[in-house]
């Protein structure tokens, strides 16, 4: 039986880790190979220079890296506190309501991400849907409150609530109520029970929806086009620069490279610790 | 847990906040699809439906509604099979490599989506494709069938081992056990993956962008006019997009209940 399971098992896992050997490892590994190639060049066919990490270092490219670090680490910290109540309630407190959010939340996945940011376009430019009614009522407007940081950090919010919502639940339903009560019984404050109880018990949750959130954030490119404008150029914007416009694969592949390596590293740091089988099929 | 009446109400009346926010842009983009005004600006004056008409009518908005079905239906249909077999390889099964596996399933979705856009397209020149939407199928597939896996997987944990070894001791071969045990059984998670595959292809845009050559699906071509300037159509083809994914979303949801009336009817 176990040497079935072991066929088996290797067997069924062909399809997709095949597939995904094919079209996503290999064009990482292509991307890592044209990012030490001399500027403009369209073949691997050449003596590698590393002159595209040096441009970016002198180019200022930096600057692109340390915005969208930024802006993803406000975004998460600004969705961990707005999404524990809820991710609390909707594991503890409510019943059917639970049902009612997560199909709410889902849903809204399901429409493009650019659709959706559009839409706060409309709801925040001058003359928008909350403008045009207090100018509608009041006689009094402002200047529209889009192209700046904070809306991007806020389209940011926004468009990767889900992905912090949902894990932070998932963690909050593995913290026993037993655990809980005896902390209480035994004298503790709620917020001693917060911070002694609950975020270490349901530190696989916070770790994966944190994670989840901040390399979404990192990689992000419309928020910052749709709703910011340009009042800051993003790294994945300066990568697509650099391959479309400017026509130079070698330094969008670096650009890529310096990103893949943060966020890269940072993903399989969390999935090395996250035990999977004990988050996912925790309702055996 | 024991809360009082009014922490409860409290968590209630956020709860709904939260969801008012998720939708306020989708209330903008709906007014502003039955704006007649070609230059949109609240409050609307007068209300119409024109465009919606002339969204209908219009040959662009049939083929990438068209190209972009074509497109969700291949990657529903291929992640449900590679999620059906990757999901018993994640969950079910153990054997050696497992736990590599399940890291390698968990990248791509961690994984910057505009870069491995990119990536790919280096990629199908490198391996000298060209660029057109079956390669936006791949890059598709490259986020989805991992999700797909995940959602099925979820079905496999909790599925009974003495199952299919009960149906291998009454002599079935491992093809029969399959058909007659392990699919009926994870067949409502594989439905729940296909229908997550399906909208989110339809509603992908980063994946789509550098990958689809000539080509254009749905949610690039609302891109390209939200950045070159207003278009009265891109509301209303946005609320066109976002009233399929519903419709489809609620068929999904009904779906076993319907099955349900519909065998009991016959009985």
């Amino acid at each position: 039986m176990r040497g079935r399971e072991r066929r088996l098992g290797l067997l069924y896992s062909l399809p997709v880790s095949a597939f995904l050997a094919l079209s996503f490892l290999a064009p990482i590994l292509l991307v890592a190979a044209f990012s030490v190639m001399p500027p403009k060049v369209f073949s691997l066919a050449n003596m590698p220079d590393f002159s595209a990490y040096g441009e970016f270092l002198t180019q200022g490219y930096w600057r692109s890296v340390a915005w969208s670090l930024g802006m993803a680490l406000a975004a998460t910290l600004i969705l961990f506190v707005l999404c524990w109540p809820l991710a609390f309630a909707m594991a503890k407190v409510f019943r059917g309501f639970t049902l009612v959010l997560t199909i709410g939340v889902v849903m809204t996945l399901f429409v493009s991400e650019n659709i959706r940011l559009f839409g706060w376009v409309l709801t925040l430019m001058k003359g928008g849907l909350i403008e045009g009614y207090i100018r509608h009522w009041t006689g009094v407007g402002y200047d529209g409150l889009l192209y700046n940081v904070p809306i991007i950090i806020f389209g940011l919010v926004y468009v990767y609530l889900p992905f912090m919502l949902f894990p932070l639940a998932q963690g909050i339903s593995m913290v026993p109520d037993d655990a809980r009560q005896a902390a209480y019984d035994l004298g503790a404050t709620r917020w001693q029970i917060l911070r002694e109880i609950e975020l270490p018990l349901a530190s696989p949750g916070i770790v994966v929806g944190s994670l989840l959130c901040f390399v979404l954030s990192a990689g992000a490119i419309a928020e910052s086009k749709l709703l910011g404008g340009q009042a800051v150029i993003v790294i994945a914007d300066e990568v697509e620069t650099a391959f479309t416009y400017g026509q130079n694969w070698p330094l969008g592949a670096a650009l890529a490279m310096v990103l893949i390596a943060i966020v890269g590293g940072i993903a399989i740091w969390g999935i090395a610790k996250a035990d999977l089988d004990a988050m996912i099929g925790r309702r055996r | 847990m024991k809360t009082g009446k009014f922490a409860h109400a409290a968590l209630v009346f956020y709860g709904i906040l939260v969801l008012a926010f998720l939708y306020l842009p989708l209330v903008s983009v709906g007014f502003a699809s039955v704006s007649k005004a070609r230059y949109l600006s609240f409050p609307i004056r007068k209300y119409s439906t024109d465009w919606y008409g002339k969204a209908v009518e219009s040959d662009t908005v049939r083929d990438l509604l068209f190209l972009s079905l074509k497109v969700a239906g291949i990657v529903t249909l291929l992640a449900m099979v590679m999620g059906f077999f990757g999901a018993l390889a994640f969950a079910r099964y153990q054997w050696r490599y497992r736990k590599l596996f399940q890291k390698l399933i968990l990248l791509p979705i961690f994984f910057p989506q505009t870069v491995l856009g990119l990536a790919l397209l280096m990629w199908f020149n490198a391996i000298g494709v060209i660029p057109s939407w079956k390669t936006a199928v791949v890059a598709h597939l490259v986020w989805i069938a991992p999700i797909a896996t995940l959602v099925i997987a979820i079905r496999a944990y909790s599925f009974d081992p003495a199952l299919e070894e009960a149906a291998r001791d009454m002599g079935a071969n491992t093809w029969e056990t399959l058909r007659e045990v392990t699919i009926p059984l994870l067949m409502p998670g594989v439905v729940s993956a296909g229908l997550f595959a399906f909208l989110l292809s339809w509603g992908n845009f980063p994946l789509s962008l550098f990958t689809t050559g000539a080509d254009s699906t749905l949610p690039e071509w609302l891109y390209a006019k939200m950045v070159s300037g207003y278009s009265p159509l891109v509301p209303t083809v946005g609320m066109l997009s976002v009233a399929a994914s519903a419709v489809l979303l609620a068929l999904g949801l009904t779906a076993p209940w319907l099955l349900r009336s519909l065998r009991k009817m016959r009985s």
